[in-house]
């Protein structure tokens, strides 16, 4: 069967015909045809996120994803290449330190079997970056906090334990929660199952809770001088009136 | 310079950088991968504390005694099982995001070897719940972190330690990292089981290797716990809460053949007998679907994901799979190893907690309680700590030439055949059965490909994220280990936990003791010591 990968330029590999994952074919032709094909690899069970990448255009685990035919791999998008289907992963450290997602000021309380609930989905992710690839908003803000770190705001400003929920939402106000198109790529893509684009709904929400609007919906102008509220500024909806 | 340097990023070198942060230290954190892509993250049944009642402490330090068959030592496991309630409350505060019963308190599982139910879990990702948590609380209290960077070799002077050289993966330089206390954090060694492992290929035991170097002691290197639940062929981990639950073992004929939840050594070799006479199954079909969905997703996605199995109709294939290094550096109850400055903790410690084999639970506890107190230790005596040294070292000098020596290695030999073989004598000569004749066989072939490692090489020559050299240093860490492990087994003529002799089947008084493998004049010498 062939495969495609994007390296510098692209390059087609013939391998025998079988039942691989991608990654297992990744490794076939790292050991038997090419040792300079670079990619990462780990825990082969989808939960240390070494391994995405994209499959016809679509990211994926390689290493639970079942290789077709003729397919073409390629690195994740939006982000740094470093070689062939490496990329880089500096940006993540960088983005928990930047949104600080962590407890900020513990609340003391016990979680309950419902509050567990609220964010153990969301606890699940690997930060693989796929839903970072597969954002658009990347393409015309490359300052967006972009998908998994918003969900990771989400789980805190979310948790039982924080009682400091305002600092969260606080920071996901520029370039956060109302940049989002709520497109639902990185749901689609999330190979943990993650929601980033119901997160991201739910921290706008708590955005309004906190007294913040759209911008987006603030700055539109309808060519009159009023807007549904009686305010003069423009289109907006404020959540304490 | 750095207070701290912690290499490994898991459970252990996490809870390390914490402990050591807030206690005032500036910390370094390096990883040859990415941070959160650890062993840890794959730990999947649960985590022990002692929570229940006044005598749970008890309970859980004679479970966890009993499971070390002789060889765990009193002292350190009173400490694992005492500081298990606190460490809990570490995590929960922190914000790691436990199961919970309706009542509110936590959700808890029996694991094999153990009482009662003892394991805390976070529905089946618990490790990787928790390893993400502690490196979100790590970054935001200032800890620094640089990943893709593997360690090469301890900085060592007159038996004190001053830090690592380190491969910057990402530009193939050398670098050398200089630190008032080192804290080993690396993992264990199941990688030299490649193929047959249910670890991440990462897992090749290159702190162990390195501290070894560096003159190390190292303990109960021959014990490794062979989990009796790996998918069949694809060794990916199926969790022990799976029969916890209540799940079974079949055999061919679909009949149950041993109690599900007795220790793992006892079950992985029950399983490894049976798939003789044809295929094994875990079969939780008989929990409803209710209640594997929800108790079990982690397995119900990997049988589908990897087998296209629906656990709730049909039951899984499985074979044994190496898991966890029991044996790793000597520490005593502080983590200190017998190098001044350096200390270890986690799976590449031997703690002396797990002895012969690990109870099942125990390995995540391990990790927090004693990365806590390399944590705290590490900057206590780095505060002790006047000496100094130059940078541009002598191992930093030698390091730098060795790597762009490898460039130019012969590669007449080609290691990934050797790696990929040493996987399967091991799992087949190392693993669940071992003999003193198939044990030596396999001897002389390591000391073989060890003559021939300058042979070998790599024909990648490139500079940037060379893996194909960093797969080479590591199969050079490989073939110090697994000389190492295949001694320390042909060393001990009796059958205790996890290493089971065919030629020696009972087990001796004479060797109710630790094996302590060192390096003396150049040549690789195992002893027995008392555990106490």
């Amino acid at each position: 069967m062939k495969i495609t990968i994007q390296r510098a330029s692209e390059q087609v590999f013939e391998i025998p015909d079988a039942k691989y994952t991608v990654l297992e074919a990744l490794r076939y032709i790292k050991i038997n045809m090419d040792r300079t094909l670079t990619f990462n690899q780990g825990c082969r069970s989808g939960v240390c996120g070494s391994c995405a990448c994209t499959v016809d255009g679509k990211e994926v685990l390689a290493c639970k994803t079942f290789l077709q035919d003729n397919q073409k791999i390629e690195p994740l998008k939006n982000v740094e290449v470093i070689k062939d289907l490496v990329v880089s992963k500096d940006k993540i450290g960088q983005n928990i330190q930047k949104y600080k997602t962590t407890v900020i000021q513990n609340s003391q309380k016990m979680a309950t079997l419902q509050d567990v609930k609220k964010i153990d989905v969301q606890s699940n992710c690997i930060l693989c970056q796929s839903c970072y690839s597969s954002c658009p908003v990347f393409a015309v803000n490359k300052e967006f906090a972009g998908p998994y770190i918003l969900s990771r705001v989400f789980r805190y400003a979310n948790d039982i334990k924080e009682s400091n929920q305002k600092e969260h939402i606080d920071s996901v106000q520029t370039n956060g929660v109302w940049d989002c198109t709520l497109c639902g790529n990185c749901t689609l893509v999330c190979p943990e199952h993650l929601d980033p684009k119901s997160d991201i709904q739910s921290l706008r929400n708590m955005s309004a809770v906190h007294g913040y609007m759209d911008p987006n919906f603030a700055n539109m102008s309808f060519g009159g001088d009023m807007d549904f509220t009686g305010n003069q500024s423009g289109f907006g909806f404020n959540p304490n009136f | 310079m750095y207070d701290v340097l912690i290499i490994g990023s898991g459970v252990a070198g996490l809870s390390a950088a914490i402990e050591a942060k807030q206690n005032g230290a500036n910390v370094l954190v390096v990883s040859k991968t990415a941070i959160t892509a650890c062993g840890s993250s794959q730990a999947q049944g649960g985590i022990n504390f002692a929570i229940d009642s006044e005598d749970e402490v008890e309970l859980h330090m004679k479970d966890t005694l009993k499971s070390s068959q002789g060889l765990g030592k009193k002292e350190h496991i009173e400490k694992l099982c005492k500081l298990s309630l606190d460490s809990l409350s570490w995590l929960d505060n922190m914000g790691v995001v436990f199961s919970k019963l309706e009542d509110g308190n936590f959700a808890q599982r029996r694991l094999g070897g153990s009482s009662k139910k003892r394991a805390c879990y976070a529905s089946d990702y618990t490790g990787l719940k928790i390893v993400h948590t502690l490196y979100d609380k790590a970054v935001s209290s200032g800890v620094e972190f640089l990943s893709e960077y593997m360690l090469l070799n301890m900085i060592v002077e007159d038996r004190c330690c001053y830090g690592a050289t380190l491969l910057d993966i990402k530009t193939t330089t050398v670098k050398e990292i200089l630190a008032k206390s080192t804290v080993l954090a690396t993992g264990g060694y199941s990688g030299l089981f490649e193929g047959f492992t249910t670890n991440s290929y990462a897992v090749t035991g290159d702190g162990i290797a390195a501290a070894f170097r560096a003159g190390a002691r190292l303990t109960n290197m021959e014990f490794v716990q062979f989990h009796p639940t790996a998918l069949k062929e694809k060794n990916i981990l199926l969790s022990e809460s799976a029969r916890a639950e209540g799940g079974y073992l079949l055999d061919a004929k679909g009949e149950r053949f041993v109690d599900e939840l007795q220790s793992r050594d006892v079950v992985a070799r029950a399983v490894f007998e049976k798939l003789k006479e044809g295929d094994v199954y875990l079969d939780v079909r008989h929990l409803g679907s209710h209640k594997i969905n929800e108790l079990l997703p982690q397995e119900v996605a990997i049988a589908s994901n990897f087998a296209s199995i629906d656990i709730t109709k049909e039951p899984i294939p499985i074979n044994p799979a190496a898991h966890y290094s029991m044996g790793g550096i000597k520490i005593d109850e502080e983590c200190k190893t017998n190098i001044k400055n350096l200390f270890a903790c986690g799976e590449c410690a031997d703690a002396l907690v797990h002895g012969a084999n690990r109870l099942g639970g125990n390995s995540l506890l391990e990790g927090v309680v004693f990365g806590r107190i390399a944590g705290e230790i590490s900057v206590k005596e780095s505060h002790k700590n006047n000496s100094t040294i130059s940078s541009q070292t002598k191992q930093f000098l030698s390091d730098s030439v060795f790597i762009n020596g490898v460039f130019g290695f012969s590669n007449q030999i080609d290691f990934y055949e050797k790696r990929n073989f040493m996987g399967k004598i091991f799992y087949k000569n190392i693993g669940l059965f071992r003999t003193d004749l198939n044990m030596k066989a396999v001897l002389s072939q390591i000391r073989q490909w060890q003559k021939e490692f300058s042979f070998m090489g790599i024909s990648d020559k490139g500079r940037v994220y060379n893996t194909n050299l960093v797969e080479f240093i590591e199969f050079g860490n490989m073939l110090e280990l697994s000389e190492i492990v295949v001694v320390s087994a042909i060393s001990r003529c009796e059958s205790r936990g996890s290493h089971f002799r065919i030629d020696y089947p009972q087990s001796h008084e004479s060797f109710e003791k630790i094996s302590v493998a060192s390096r003396v004049e150049g040549i690789l010498a195992v002893d027995f010591g008392d555990v106490k």
